[in-house]
């Protein structure tokens, strides 16, 4: 969409990502180009194993690309000293597949939401304004701050964890925010809350999102635009209601038909 | 009236902590699965579904205990039965268990070949030769490759891992298969590969019965006849699965309902219900009903006295101390 190229936030063209060499050569991303607008919520779905997430962790900085450039906000991408990384890190953040393992266990979780106030330099204020704070963003995710006060993260279950990560994002306030599969794990009723937790990141602070899922019905419910993603190549592309609705791929159509359905029909045979 | 296979009757078992604290964590839970059905058991994490699978089994260990109840496969007693006897005689043959990580339930350092020696000289005594063509027989059935058998755990997929975990658990043929989220930690080509095996099983008389635990309700629609929600170590809903699923009584019910997303026309206008708060604590659970915290429809009466299970006819049963006609008025209004 040319007249929307004013604010795109990131891109890339030519991503591509290769793993060993010789007989174990694997490409897991192959020339891949993303485009995000400001404010969307963008999907990502594939099978595993099809580079969804090398493809995040290209674009979050985590992994160095082989071949190709990202782009932020219209400039290429620098990350080559750690103070740069740091930088870039403040607009952009992640939240993991798995809440057990993303804390660290012996932090409280005070102490993990003070971190972020400290990074986004609320190093300097007083103790009663970041108490605030922290409760301003448990609140947005329907945690209670004086009930996680002095506790640490494994005394909470998988979606509270889940939703201290997204209080987390809601202080550090990134523009950017790579979701890789955050409701894999959790249970069915959780994942309604994170998942309007998201859109409301989006609607309330204008984030940008990028959802990561093999689950295309969850891509569905978010997303704006949606990546169809097989073997490291986008098949499709396009706003969620053209791809979902009327799939032209078969790869597209397949995982469509593999998710469980209610209203219709589910055929057992294609597999 | 076809053969029950599966009776549950008020079976209660505890959790004793290290504090010496009694956690009830299945409740007075009776249910029925006959020859040839599939029960579905749903509810969010936490609230007794997989501890309610390990109590079925018959066999306990600590710090799970029995306390009450009884278990009856095709007709023969298995609660109170010696820990040894069950383990020998039930386990694997009468029923049969996948745990949720059942994945990671193959040592890495055996071939799966070992494991199926394994679970048949444990019962039976057989030749290698003997063993090996029986596995491969069953393998082929439930469309899995011979060459899975001679592989190591770390060769497989994890959806090959999960598929020959459920082989290896219905190689004695079982009367009852219990299914732990079989498929909550693959993804959704995987998850349909699994489901088609399970039902595969039902069709070829591997199994007879099945008892299927997720929180994912398409997944149950699409797979069991029947369908009970457990809350905090009680059943609040008992239903055929049509009605569960559109027609559900028991507002925790309804708010599971609420939460399904599947990718058709439609599903992004309607708003998602998710349910507020979390789950009571089972050291000490509220005296009246076990969900009127969290209940939108709650009146103070609720609280005060605890709520019986209301049979209504047609094996279907709920614990709201609403009427069917209150309820459904109720939700149409939302």
């Amino acid at each position: 969409m040319p007249d929307e190229k004013s604010n795109i936030c990131l891109s890339a063209s030519g991503l591509t990502k290769v793993f060993g060499s010789g007989r174990t050569k694997t490409v897991a991303v192959d020339h891949v180009d993303i485009s995000l607008c400001e404010g969307e919520v963008v999907s990502i779905v594939g099978e595993s194993g099809s580079g969804k997430t090398t493809l995040a962790k290209m674009l979050l900085g985590l992994l160095s690309p082989t071949e190709g450039e990202v782009y932020f906000q219209g400039k290429p991408r620098d990350i080559s000293s750690h103070k740069k990384r740091k930088e870039y890190w403040k607009n952009i953040q992640a939240i993991f597949q798995d809440p057990f393992s993303s804390y660290n266990i012996f932090h409280k979780i005070d102490s993990v939401l003070l971190d972020c106030i400290n990074m986004r330099g609320g190093r300097h204020l007083p103790y009663e304004e970041k108490v605030e704070m922290m409760t301003e963003a448990c609140s947005f995710v329907n945690l209670k701050f004086d009930e996680l006060t002095n506790k640490y993260p494994f005394e909470l279950s998988g979606g509270q964890m889940q939703r201290l990560m997204i209080a987390r994002i809601f202080l550090l306030d990134p523009k950017i925010l790579v979701a890789d599969e955050p409701t894999s794990m959790i249970d069915a009723c959780s994942r309604a809350t994170i998942l309007d937790m998201l859109m409301q990141l989006r609607d309330d602070i204008g984030m940008t999102v990028i959802f990561i899922t093999h689950d295309i019905g969850l891509a569905y419910y978010v997303s704006d635009n949606v990546y169809i993603m097989e073997q490291g190549v986008f098949v499709e592309s396009g706003s969620a209601d053209d791809v979902i609705l009327h799939p032209k791929e078969p790869y597209t159509q397949r995982l469509i038909s593999d998710v469980p359905k209610i209203y219709e029909e589910w055929d057992l045979s294609t597999v | 009236m076809s053969k029950v296979m599966l009776e549950v009757n008020e079976l209660t078992t505890k959790y004793i902590t290290r504090f010496q604290e009694n956690i009830y964590a299945v409740d007075h839970v009776s249910l029925k699965v006959e020859e040839g059905k599939s029960l579905g058991i749903a509810g969010e994490s936490g609230c007794g579904k997989s501890t309610l699978a390990l109590s079925l089994m018959g066999y306990y260990f600590p710090p799970l205990h029995y306390t009450s109840g009884e278990i009856i496969i095709d007709g023969q007693k298995i609660s109170g039965m010696d820990p040894d006897k069950v383990r020998k005689s039930v386990l694997g043959q009468e029923i049969a268990y996948i745990p949720q990580a059942a994945m990671n339930a193959l040592n890495p350092t055996q071939k799966v070949i070992h494991f199926i020696e394994d679970v048949i000289r444990e019962h039976e005594p057989a030749t290698k030769r003997e063993i090996y063509e029986r596995a491969k027989e069953l393998f082929e059935t439930v469309g899995l490759p011979e060459s899975t058998l001679q592989k190591y755990p770390v060769e497989l997929s994890g959806g090959m891992k999960q598929r020959t975990v459920i082989a290896i658990a219905v190689l004695l043929s079982p009367k009852v298969l219990i299914a732990d989220e079989p498929t909550s930690a693959l993804d959704v080509t995987s998850q349909k590969k699994v489901i088609k095996m399970i039902k595969q099983l039902m069709e070829y008389g591997l199994i007879d019965s099945l008892i299927f635990i997720t929180h994912e309700l398409p997944l149950l629609y699409n797979v069991t006849d029947d369908i009970m929600v457990m809350y905090a170590g009680q059943i609040v809903e008992k239903a055929a699965t049509e009605e569960a699923v559109f027609d559900p009584l028991h507002p925790y019910a309804k708010g599971l309902m609420g939460s399904i997303i599947v990718p058709e026309e439609g599903v992004r206008e309607h708003e998602l219900t998710a349910i507020p708060g979390v789950p009571p604590n089972l050291k000490d659970p509220p005296s009246g009903c076990r969900f009127a915290a969290r209940c939108q429809y709650v009146q103070p009466r609720c609280k005060t006295r605890s709520v019986a299970l209301r049979e209504v006819g047609g094996g279907r049963a709920y614990r709201c101390i609403f009427s069917e006609e209150v309820l459904r008025e109720a939700y149409k209004d939302a």
